[in-house]
């Protein structure tokens, strides 16, 4: 396990190296130059050679990018030219909406996943299955910042149990979970949809598998040979999907931010790419990226656990 | 006492009929063999004994195990019974185990489940015992084992320490060696005979094959279309055997195919000191990668018209050797030569040469795309000429009646056709080309003794009306004994021994032939006689 853990950590260290190069290269070499592009086409020389010298434009192309890995390492993620504040502030802010939003959705997304799965795939065929089945239909259908606004219609503006928007921040966990339950909902639902889907079609797959009539032979009930025998074998799917999901959740969630008026991250880089403020562009995306490998590090975690067979190699 | 009695059992699945008033009784000590061939029904008379049938099932008649009435047990009651008093062995051991569970878990699991309060130390303690009953030793094979560390001998030693933990009063073995090489099927029939011996157990030995049950039982059942046609002590049944179906059965268990013997010497396949690594997977980022011997220095002829065999065990190597010989891989040593040509030039194979060969495998479901017409999937080696000839359809029909089907089954679908069938479609799609060399890669392995002898007798035809040549690879030696020249005997990469059919059977010099031949399974000799 230890051995499968390191290789999983070199692989994410040099998925990070390959990453920042990229991201480094498309933002900073093509196309043109970012100082004439951030300042638009009506900027006067002077003004865009004040802002190379601010940038550090002006040196060479690996030092430059020595500098920005080694300042995104101190935590430095630069100063946004538009709103004149340190990168890392604004992020921090926005992330603070953003993870919990995305960890609260993907927890509801499993909790109504999971169950409906397994009852489709333990009922395959029976109305109970047809039903879910046909709700999980609904649900990838369904565009959701749609079914976002339904929900406002009905709970914010009709009943008033939740507020429209906004985000009254974290001095008030409660008042904090509350208003991100209806972008939650909203984002979890297709999600959930997606994921009752697979767990359904993995775990039939599993259930036709030659050990569950062993576990079967053995005398274990059909209760018990789901739970032990079954489920952790159908996990693996599940996992990749989770991964996706929570990495889509992180960055995609924009339009139900929007919505919900809630300033996260999908907010933030897409007023940085309409204000030209690149670098908060790269300073996020390098974060997205970041995030994303993060949680691909953690599925490759999870799928040893589930299934020892990886641990050796 | 009757340990498993079933009488007039009638079953039908979704309203098909599969049993049809089938008797049989096991007694305790008593080793029953029920043989049958695909279809016949003996699995599900295994699974209604154990009331592990698919939804839709329908029973009627009356089993009893031990005086308890199984068909009016609730499934508690059965659960209850299940791994405690009536236990089942199954035919692949590669996918009978959870692959993520310890073997230590899964046998200690049979025991948690039917003793609750047994400590899991307790529980471990037992596995441990029953693994060593199976001749797997806690020192060579700990409890922390995962099945995918043991080979296939091995699982099913699992399989079965996991039925007799509990020292059942019936166990049932659905062809528990089918999947296995010769020497492990001697080995593991040998532990069931023993097992049965020690416990006093019941065992229902289900198998198509007759030589194999007629070594250990003490009476054979011989079913047909959910009925049993015939049934007896194995000391008499074959002498008494009446039902034509029976025998037919045995006849065709050791037919041996009308042959003439090549008569000319001329060379047309060369293998001269052929070697094939594979490379391992790097181990770390940067390591350098390992490699692995499928085959070593291999060197052997095939003339004109004869027919050769390949006989060893799994992992031997004769795959390896198929994958080169068709020049589908590169071969690491030596040459490969069709007729004075090399198979593989320039990094792929030798079209020139590719036409002169064709493959026939051994799975007769899985070796067609299922949504090609059988015209399409027939002709498709014609793409091996240069130019697609216009007379492609009469090509078909050609091939399709060489094989013994009709030219309109060129428009159906293969799901249309029996396993034998398909093999013949397989046959015929070799044949298209007028190849000189046909490689029958276990083509014949995956199918019923009755259909077997039908495809021999085919091959037999095929070679001496179109004077093919065959290289015939099975981990079957009757089979091999009964359609090949000669033979060669490989093992771990190398050609141990090889030398005329016949000689090498009656005569072998190298130990490991004689192991196999000795681990395989015969019918008595007076029976062989008799046919």
């Amino acid at each position: 396990m230890l051995r499968y853990t390191l290789s999983r950590l070199q692989s994410l260290v040099l998925s990070l190296i390959a990453a920042s190069i990229v991201i480094f290269l498309t933002v900073e070499i093509v196309p043109g130059d970012p100082a004439s592009y951030m300042l638009g086409l009506n900027a006067s020389e002077d003004t865009i050679a004040a802002l190379r010298d601010q940038l550090g434009l002006n040196v060479p192309s690996y030092q430059r990018y020595w500098n920005w890995v080694s300042s995104l390492l101190h935590g430095d993620f630069g100063t946004s030219y538009t709103y004149r504040t340190p990168v890392s502030d604004m992020i921090r802010d926005r992330l603070w909406i953003s993870l919990p939003l995305a960890i609260y959705a993907l927890f509801l997304s499993t909790l109504i996943a999971f169950p409906a799965g397994i009852l489709a795939a333990t009922h395959r065929g029976s109305f109970t299955d047809v039903l879910i089945m046909g709700f999980t239909q609904l649900g990838v259908a369904i565009p959701n910042f749609w079914f976002a606004m339904l929900m406002v219609l009905l709970f914010a503006i009709n009943l008033q149990w939740f507020s429209a928007g906004g985000f009254p921040g974290w001095e008030n966990p409660l008042l904090a979970i509350k208003s991100l339950t209806l972008p939650a909902i909203a984002l979890a639902l297709p999600q959930a949809s997606i994921l009752a889907r697979i767990m359904r079609s993995s775990l039939l797959d599993i259930l036709s598998e030659d050990y569950i009539r062993t576990a079967r032979a053995k005398g274990l009930t059909r209760g018990q040979t789901l739970y032990r025998h079954a489920l952790r074998n159908a996990l693996i799917p599940v996992l990749t999907i989770i991964g996706l999901q929570f990495s889509f959740l992180m960055a995609g969630a924009i339009i139900i931010e929007n919505v919900f008026f809630l300033p996260g991250l999908g907010r933030l880089v897409f007023q940085a790419i309409t204000q030209r403020d690149l670098i908060v562009v790269e300073s996020v995306v390098m974060l997205l990226v970041f995030a994303v490998i993060l949680v691909n590090f953690a599925v490759d975690i999870a799928y040893a656990i589930v299934d020892p067979r990886l641990r050796g190699g | 006492m009757t340990l498993l009695s079933i009488k007039d059992l009638h079953l039908s699945i979704h309203g098909t009929k599969i049993l049809h008033g089938l008797s049989l009784s096991v007694e305790a000590s008593q080793i029953v063999g029920v043989i049958g061939e695909s279809g016949s029904g003996k699995s599900m008379t295994a699974y209604c004994a154990t009331q592990l049938l698919p939804t839709g099932s329908h029973t009627r008649g009356e089993i009893t195990l031990d005086g308890t009435n199984i068909l009016a047990a609730s499934e508690k009651t059965m659960c209850a019974l299940r791994g405690n008093d009536i236990s089942m062995v199954f035919q692949e051991p590669t996918t009978a185990l959870n692959p993520v569970q310890t073997i230590g878990k899964q046998v200690a699991e049979t025991i948690l489940i039917h003793e609750p309060g047994t400590s899991k130390a307790d529980a471990m303690e037992r596995a441990t015992e029953a693994l060593k009953r199976v001749e797997l030793p806690n020192n060579q094979f700990p409890l922390s084992r995962l099945p995918h560390e043991m080979s296939g001998g091995q699982r099913q030693r699992v399989v079965i320490a996991m039925a007799i933990a509990l020292r059942p009063k019936l166990l049932i073995a659905d062809e528990p060696t089918t999947a296995l090489d010769v020497t492990t099927q001697a080995e593991i029939l040998l532990l069931l005979t023993r097992l049965v011996r020690e416990d006093g157990m019941g065992l229902m030995m289900i198998s198509h094959d007759l030589a194999v049950v007629n070594g250990m039982a003490d009476h054979i059942h011989i079913m047909q279309r959910g009925r049993i046609v015939e049934h007896g002590p194995v000391k008499t049944l074959f002498q008494t055997m009446q039902h034509s179906y029976s025998k037919a059965l045995l006849a065709a268990s050791a037919h041996v195919p009308d042959r003439n013997p090549p008569n000319t010497e001329t060379p047309l396949l060369k293998v001269q000191n052929v070697t094939r690594d594979y490379t391992l997977p790097r181990q770390a980022l940067f390591a350098k990668r390992g490699t692995f011997r499928a085959i070593a220095d291999v060197s052997f002829t095939i003339h004109k018209g004869e027919s050769l065999g390949l006989v060893g065990e799994s992992g031997c190597g004769k795959s390896t050797l198929t994958r080169a010989i068709l020049g589908l891989e590169q071969i690491q040593r030596g040459e490969i030569l069709l007729s004075g040509e090399p198979v593989f030039t320039d990094k792929k194979s030798n079209r020139a040469v590719r036409r002169k060969m064709q493959v026939v495998f051994q799975d007769p479901y899985g070796s067609f795309n299922p949504r090609h017409r059988v015209s399409r999937l027939v002709s498709e080696p014609l793409h091996l000429l240069d130019t697609t000839p216009v007379d492609s359809r009469d090509r078909v029909v050609e091939a399709l009646t060489s094989v013994g089907l009709r030219p309109e089954d060129a428009d159906k679908y293969p799901h249309e056709f029996s396993g034998g069938q398909r093999q013949r479609i397989a046959i015929a799609r070799a044949l298209i080309i007028k190849p000189e060399l046909i490689i029958l890669d276990e083509a014949v392995s995956a199918l019923d003794v009755s259909i077997r002898a039908q495809i021999l007798d085919l091959l037999a035809e095929l070679s001496s009306v179109h004077g093919l040549t065959y290289l015939f690879i099975s981990h079957d030696l009757s089979v091999v004994r009964s359609i090949t020249d000669r033979v060669l005997v490989m093992k771990a990469g190398k050609i141990v021994e090889q030398g005329q059919t016949d000689q090498v059977f009656d005569t072998p010099t190298h130990a490991y032939t004689k192991n196999l031949i000795y681990a395989a399974p015969q019918l008595p000799a007076n029976v062989r006689t008799m046919i």
